[in-house]
């Protein structure tokens, strides 16, 4: 009767061809570690912040005057909104927590090298999609942070091109309208290239094969008779079952910081956010969500206005470069020398430097010149990548993949 | 092998630490008044009602509430009925918002900046700072209201609780400055502290209602997933006994 | 080949446990989206019992009350109307309000509570498809009803007609008599309603 049902099906659809080719018989190397959990993990994320927003899109309204208002009935009247409401709050941070580690990964197992540039590309596409989706959705809440978040990254655009600022809050300030158009962009356009660019980029995975923390292909030793790659395994069952331990390991944590840190100490839900917006005043400190720090720093280091937006933008776009700035002869951390391990170390501390000095007030005489160091480190790491990367004393790679 | 693992480790755990650390950093308080721990538990029920009580006494004459109904008091074990003969002191039903009959311009006129709304604001200024501040108004001639406070210098609110606090003074300079009780209230230091408190406990309350099922239904779901991951690990060691 | 079958066992019972913990976890976590469809707190306040003075509704007249965003009908009905209602028993299709719903104290001709027996209060939605129904109280064919209408209501939609104790005619679209809500006396001029008891 099943395989009945699947002939007729698999007649019309190939669902058989499709469970083989990217599940049953997709071959993933073996020894994956901890850093490739965050790939399936950060699926996961999207789907809940998916479902949670379609909820919370039932009961909010994208009315200046009713806004705030209509988190706080959420929170307050609905069932279990107050729920759904902290599991996409903190949803939204833990999907940069994920993308972060996931972005990580590829670059300690040099997973951007061919052929897996167009992947990185299509993964720092789907970063920065993330990134408008977090600032249009800051807004909706309608709190003061929502409010002067917006009116500085906003302003910008204006230090630009003042025609284009008026175009994207279609009024001279962050307004009723900014919001109605903020939440279209929040709640359908981004979700919808999201949702794509993520497919683009799982099928660009199985055209060319997960790399794996030893950087080597796995496709370049198979079986002479079955063709299947002697290092790899189906990715199902096994990386099934252990993507599921991944799963619960990180509900504990994400269900942990909802319950017990729902504001995780005004890094996911900032204090200033319970007042409504006010146009009229701002609130002292001005910082953005954790998740964009690491920017608003280099964007604050830097004093001239339009130099500093340029390097803030520099700083994310220049991601893409990386497969190409790369000269190394292997791939791997695990095979490289102690020049650029030392150089990747320097830029992860200036990068996590750079993120907390971003949540600090830039009158704090130290915050300014350190962030300058680490900005110029910042980009040192990925300009200089060509001379260091290819000057590095490397180890040799073994064949085949160790375990 | 070893030494690639073991630097592998460090970066993990210099990750999730600095991202622990950032989490637990508090956010820079803007003055140097140490505040005292406020003792807040939304699930002592008498507590909250005093609370409550306190607030609509001495709170809702001038701050609004308008983000919450009366209805909301029925949560702390009151009937409708006593809810509406000894909680609402104006004509408003129990399905009302709590808000206030003092206009935003007249307030502006008598306080120069209008009185918060406070349902949420527990959440905006966290509990601590609000049980500092309610206990830290000093006597100053100098400003209009005739008190200032040490936790928030300046503040346009006057002591609207001196007559059950007393008067304070502050005596020294700088940091080592100390509040002073030279007038006795009518509750004693202690029943003054524990009369601020239970006002505390009850704006958390307000500002998340939802506060005691949440941490209560924390705890099962916590359970839950230790199981989930304990069973799940079992199933992936079981299957990867082919692998390795 | 013992060690092969005893893992095989292992690995089902594993599978097995895994699969009915998952279950229950996909189960808990889709409840609070379930129930957050519900009416929330705001609206259950909103729907709370409310209070009607019926003491200048005079007989033949009818008053409408908001109820939960529904209309509820109150209309006193003069002794001719309610001589009436027994004679149009073999003309309804649930003459006792068998199957229709109402407070138990209104099972009755009626439809009313007893001691007030004129006062018809009824939630004036037609059970057909939730169309308000249109008051056609008086007899005849005033209401162009035909001379042989003995009073009553009739839905625009789809055509129901129901008798001035709601009921439905027979051979009509809609099933059931129209549903009376729960209410009380407070006294004998005002009536709450949308709730059972006093204050409940």
């Amino acid at each position: 009767m099943v395989s009945q049902v699947m002939g007729w099906i698999d007649e019309r659809f190939p669902l058989t061809k499709v469970w083989r080719e990217h599940l049953a018989e997709y071959y993933a190397p073996k020894n994956f570690n901890f850093w490739y959990y965050f790939g399936s993990l950060a699926l996961l994320v999207l789907v809940m912040q998916i479902i949670t927003g379609i909820f919370l899109t039932m009961n909010y309204k994208p009315d200046a005057r009713f806004a705030f208002a209509s988190v706080e009935y959420i929170m307050r009247d609905v069932d279990f909104g107050w729920l759904i409401r902290y599991m996409h709050s903190t949803g939204a941070s833990m999907f940069f927590v994920v993308v972060y580690l996931h972005m990580m990964r590829g670059i300690l197992y040099g997973s951007y090298r061919k052929p897996r540039e167009l992947l990185w590309i299509l993964g720092m596409a789907i970063y920065l999609c993330l990134m408008g989706e977090a600032f249009f959705g800051y807004l909706l809440p309608w709190g003061q942070m929502s409010y002067w978040g917006a009116q500085v990254i906003v302003s910008l655009v204006d230090a630009i091109s003042p025609e284009v600022a008026l175009w994207i809050r279609g009024d001279y300030v962050i307004s009723d309208a900014t919001l109605n158009r903020f939440f279209a962009f929040h709640v359908i356009a981004l979700p919808l290239i999201l949702l794509v660019l993520v497919f683009l980029h799982i099928i660009a995975l199985h055209q060319v094969g997960s790399n794996n923390p030893d950087g080597i292909e796995i496709k370049d030793h198979k079986d002479p008779v079955s063709h299947i790659p002697l290092d790899g395994i189906p990715f199902h069952p096994y990386y099934t079952v252990k993507d599921i331990v991944g799963v619960s390991g990180y509900f504990i944590a994400y269900f942990g910081i909802i319950f017990f840190l729902p504001e995780m100490g005004g890094y996911f839900l900032e204090e200033n956010n319970f007042i409504p917006a006010d146009p009229l005043k701002t609130p002292p400190h001005i910082s953005p969500l954790w998740y964009f720090t690491p920017f608003y720093a280099i964007l604050r280091a830097i004093p001239q206005k339009q130099l500093g937006i340029a390097a803030m933008g520099l700083s994310v776009l220049i991601f893409f470069l990386l497969p190409w700035l790369d000269r190394g002869v292997v791939k791997s951390v695990r095979y490289r020398g102690t020049l650029y391990k030392s150089a990747l170390a320097a830029f992860v501390l200036a990068f996590l430097v750079l993120g907390y000095l971003g949540t600090q007030e830039p009158t704090i005489w130290y915050v300014n010149p350190i962030a300058r160091v680490c900005t110029g480190i910042y980009f040192g790491f990925f300009l200089l990548m060509p001379i260091y990367s290819r000057l590095d004393k490397t180890k040799p790679v073994p064949e085949r993949v160790t375990s | 092998m070893n030494h690639f693992k073991a630097w592998n480790h460090v970066l993990i755990q210099g990750v999730l630490a600095l991202f622990l650390g950032l989490s637990c950093a508090t956010v820079q308080a803007e003055d140097e008044v140490k505040l005292d721990k406020a003792p807040v538990d939304t699930s002592n029920l008498p507590s909250l009602q005093r609370g409550a009580q306190h607030f609509m006494n001495y709170c809702m004459n001038c701050h609004s509430a308008h983000l919450a109904r009366f209805d909301l008091l029925e949560q702390l074990g009151l009937s409708e009925k006593q809810v509406k003969q000894n909680l609402i002191l104006t004509d408003a039903k129990v399905a009302d918002y709590m808000s206030v009959v003092l206009k935003a311009k007249d307030a502006q006129k008598w306080f120069g900046v209008p009185p918060p709304d406070l349902t949420v604001e527990a959440r905006v200024r966290g509990a601590d700072w609000l049980y500092t501040y309610l206990r830290s108004f000093y006597r100053d001639d100098q400003r209009p209201s005739g008190w200032n406070n040490r936790v928030f210098p300046n503040v346009a609110m006057p002591h609207v609780l001196w007559a059950l606090q007393g008067q304070q003074m502050l005596q020294g300079q700088g940091g080592k400055a100390v509040l002073v009780l030279t007038q006795k209230g009518s509750l004693s230091p202690q029943e003054y502290d524990r009369f601020v408190g239970d006002l505390v406990n009850f704006l958390v309350f307000m500002s998340e209602p939802t506060r005691s099922a949440r941490l209560h239904l924390g705890l099962w779901v916590m359970g839950f997933l230790l199981i989930l991951f304990l069973v799940a690990r079992a199933l992936k060691r079981e299957f990867w006994k082919d692998i390795h | 080949m013992d060690k092969i079958q005893a893992d095989r066992g292992r690995r089902r019972l594993l599978i097995g446990v895994t699969s009915a913990i998952g279950g229950v976890g996909v189960g808990a976590l889709a409840t609070p989206f379930v129930l957050s469809m519900l009416p929330s707190a705001r609206a259950k306040a909103a729907g709370a019992p409310v209070e009607a003075d019926i003491s200048k509704l005079e007989p033949g007249m009818m008053v409408t009350q908001e109820w939960r965003g529904q209309p509820v009908w109150i209309i006193n009905r003069t002794p001719a109307m309610m001589a009436q209602l027994e004679k149009n028993a073999h003309l309804l299709s649930d003459p006792d309000s068998d199957r229709s719903e109402q407070p138990e104290p209104c099972k009755n001709v009626a439809r009313a509570m007893p001691g007030h027996d004129n006062i018809l209060v009824v939630l004036g939605i037609c059970t057909h498809l939730g169309c308000s129904p249109t008051e056609k109280l008086k007899a005849g064919n005033e209401g162009g009803m035909g001379s042989d209408w003995p009073g009553g209501f009739l839905c625009p939609c789809h055509g129901s007609k129901y008798d001035l104790s709601a009921r439905v005619f027979k051979n009509m679209p809609a099933p059931l008599n129209m549903r009376i809500p729960p209410y009380t006396y407070l006294d004998d001029q005002r009536l709450l309603i949308g709730a059972n008891k006093k204050g409940g």
